[in-house]
């Protein structure tokens, strides 16, 4: 191994400590200023990265005495939050070296959240990442570590389902109409009643594109506001029926006791819609629809169990596609243990080689129809000289990098190489 | 050289069809890109097969089984790579490459005969006749898988139950206007194809209608479809009905095409091409073929 340096995480997460001491962690963390530069070069801390989120508070550091710092680091926090010295100690988890890259693997893809596939955690990590840098709190090895596991968030995110069907009823409701109507720009959606879970749908509908948004309501004043919010139409309840003729999606939720729309009028609308499907969601209590409707042609009733139904199932299906997640961060996390283990010099050379042939290989594409005229002798000539003002060019960086330094400086070295000639691009997402 | 391109279509044809079997269930995009490649490279291979064939004979190849089958496969995969550049539903491919790989591999396995033909064949009314009838039968066989992947969908979300087949499958709405495109493109060829044969046997057998029971089950086929389209023209027949309907109609299709040779002997029936079918002696032309 190249470097001494082990990668360690230590935090508390919605699983192993209750949202009160998660706070007192993180108030602890900022109480004196950015947490990255009150604990800049204490513990032997070497690197750092703070994470916290509201699930979640964490630190990540690379460590020469990993022991050492984590004993200092845990006794230091446990001080910090604990009200009384009696109060048991808060849940730490503490990962080192494979495991700790594995664990911020498993964060970044979502595997570690309240719910599986979440696609928020991503950007958190991202602007915990932006200010380590900001605060100069990372090197050579957390700057890889994140910059892969931005590409390795981005691989599950393709390569499996493990984000891709909706786990709420708004969302669902959503994906419902899409695979009834594919494309829901042009449709129009009635909303009867209204309550928070049917506005939300409402709202994910008009991000959809729905065309129109008409609202039906007891009170005529209430729809109207509604209405006014979106842009849409206010009706009364008496106005259901013709509103149903021209409307593709309702949204009920009334706070009413009795049924409301009955199959036999139902069927009498669908003559007159000339059976263009119309899709019922149905998310009251006690329900607003006949749930008889569903039997007629080209009509579509979900009540708001069947709702729940469809989020339990996409769950399971977002944990099996988890599974083939938790393969491929197996797969990453060996590859970046190689990197790791032969983080040197030599691989930054290459590196370096290679990205100045690529640019090479670019500006003679650029320069084609230029160079075609040559003959191949001058064609031969411009390669060389090419050639040599690379090789005179990368003297300079490659004997900075092969000089005589303890370990420690030949981490920042290498990381500063990096840096000026921009060698971790292509791992970036984005 | 037509035996030649023919085996390297029915390589391609089943290299398609396995691609997009395993994209069907591993949802792989590159998969069906690939698959999509592999049966566009068998439909020209396919053509060649059947242009040499039709170069060197003067006629189309369809005068026995084995060649209307290979003949209907060609007109499936046509079909079909024409409709994913208009529509994109490569699910489709999963469906209908399999059914074409079976015709053609049917078609393989069939014996060669030894084929003295009637000259009646060689006629450009027959050519139409043929040519209309099968293209038209490619897009049926669309509409009809159309129809079936439209009821497993309907089933789906109708039952709250998701198997499967929810996810890959496309929107209903997308597959009914799938079957309504196929039954506007497909009913006027199968008019004119009907229309031509007619045509055809009033220069050459001197009627335009015999009641022939090929010619009745056509009818019978060319009515459902009739119906279908005149009801979703007036009264908004869509979705379950309508896909229903296709199947009926395809169904009854492929009776007439393949049943009621195995049942029946009418000269529509293959064999009647060739010069031992006595009946053909009997439906000697009145007139000599035009071209």
């Amino acid at each position: 191994m190249g470097l001494n340096l082990e990668i360690v995480v230590i935090g508390l997460n919605h699983k192993t400590a209750p949202v009160e001491v998660r706070e007192r962690l993180s108030g602890f963390l900022n109480q004196k200023g950015p947490a990255h530069t009150s604990l800049k070069g204490q513990f032997g801390l070497r690197e750092i990265l703070f994470l916290t989120t509201c699930n979640r508070v964490e630190i990540f550091f690379t460590s020469e005495e990993p022991d050492q710092t984590i004993q200092e680091l845990t006794t230091y926090w446990s001080a910090g939050i604990l009200q009384k010295p009696s109060d048991p100690l808060p849940g730490f988890y503490i990962y080192r070296a494979e495991e700790a890259v594995r664990h911020l693997f498993r964060v970044a893809a979502s595997l570690d959240s309240l719910v599986i596939g979440e696609p928020q955690i991503l950007g958190q990590i991202k602007d915990a990442y932006r200010q380590a840098v900001d605060h100069q709190t990372t090197g050579a090895i957390l700057n890889r570590l994140l910059h892969k596991t931005f590409s390795v968030a981005k691989r599950i995110r393709t390569e499996t389902g493990i984000a891709s069907h909706a786990v709420s009823i708004s969302f669902a409701a959503v994906e419902l109409s899409k695979k009834i109507f594919q494309d829901l720009s042009g449709k129009k959606v009635l909303l009867i009643g209204a309550g928070e879970m049917a506005e939300l749908a409402a709202e994910h509908l008009l991000n959809n594109k729905v065309q129109k948004i008409i609202v039906a309501n007891r009170t005529l004043e209430r729809a109207m506001e509604l209405a006014k919010r979106w842009h849409g139409q206010a009706i009364s309840l008496e106005e259901i029926p013709s509103a149903l003729v021209e409307t593709d999606i309702v949204i009920s939720s009334t706070g009413a006791s009795e049924t409301i729309l009955f199959y036999p009028e139902v069927k009498t609308i669908m003559k007159q819609r000339r059976q263009r499907p119309l899709f019922f969601i149905d998310i009251a209590v006690p329900r607003d629809i006949d749930p008889k409707i569903n039997e007629i042609d080209n009509v579509y009733l979900y009540d708001i169990d069947d709702l729940e139904g469809v989020v339990a199932q996409n769950i399971a299906e977002r944990k099996q596609e988890a599974l083939q997640a938790e393969r491929i961060i197996q797969e990453e996390s060996i590859k970046f243990r190689s990197w790791l283990e032969g983080i040197d010099v030599v691989p930054t050379i290459l590196a370096l080689r290679k990205k100045m042939d690529d640019i090479q290989q670019g500006e003679w594409k650029k320069a084609g129809t230029v160079l075609q005229g040559l003959t191949s002798e001058q064609h031969k000539a411009v390669e060389i000289m090419t050639h040599s003002i690379i090789n005179k060019v990368l003297h300079y960086p490659i004997t900075f990098l092969k000089e005589q330094v303890p370990d420690n400086h030949k981490n920042e070295k290498i990381d500063q190489i990096q840096k000026i000639f921009n060698l971790n691009e292509g791992m970036e997402v984005e | 050289m037509a035996p030649f391109f023919f085996k390297c279509a029915l390589g391609l044809y089943l290299l398609g069809s396995l691609g997009y079997i395993l994209y069907i269930i591993f949802q792989k995009k590159p998969l069906a890109r690939l698959s999509y490649g592999f049966l566009a490279l068998g439909f020209i291979a396919h053509s060649l097969s059947i242009g040499f064939w039709s170069i060197q004979n003067g006629y189309f190849p369809v005068s026995n089984l084995k060649e209307s089958l290979s003949f209907f496969a060609w007109a499936i995969i046509g079909v079909y790579l024409l409709i994913q550049l208009r529509f994109n539903i490569l699910v489709l491919g999963s469906f209908l490459s399999p059914v074409a790989s079976v015709m053609m591999i049917s078609s393989s396995f069939l014996p060669l005969q030894a084929e003295v033909v009637n000259p009646l064949i060689r006629n450009l009314w027959l050519m139409i006749h043929v040519g209309t009838i099968f293209i038209g039968n490619g897009i049926f066989a669309v509409a009809f898988l159309a129809g079936i992947m439209y009821l497993i969908q309907e089933r789906q979300i109708k039952s709250k139950h998701f198997g499967p087949f929810y996810h890959r499958l496309p929107s209903l709405e997308v597959l009914d206007s799938l079957n309504y495109n196929c039954l506007i493109l497909g009913f006027p060829l199968l008019t004119m194809g009907m229309l031509s044969g007619a045509i055809f046997a009033h220069y050459t057998l001197g009627y335009f209608w015999r009641w022939d029971p090929k010619e009745v089950w056509s009818l019978i086929t060319w009515l459902i479809y009739a119906i279908l389209l005149h009801g979703r023209l007036t009264t908004g027949w869509r979705g379950r009905r309508s896909a229903m309907i296709s199947i009926i109609g395809f169904t009854v299709l492929i009776f007439s095409f393949l049943g009621l040779n195995f049942l029946v002997k009418g000269y529509h029936s293959f064999s009647a091409f060739q010069v031992s079918s006595p009946e053909v002696w009997e439906t000697k032309p009145k007139k000599t073929p035009q071209n």
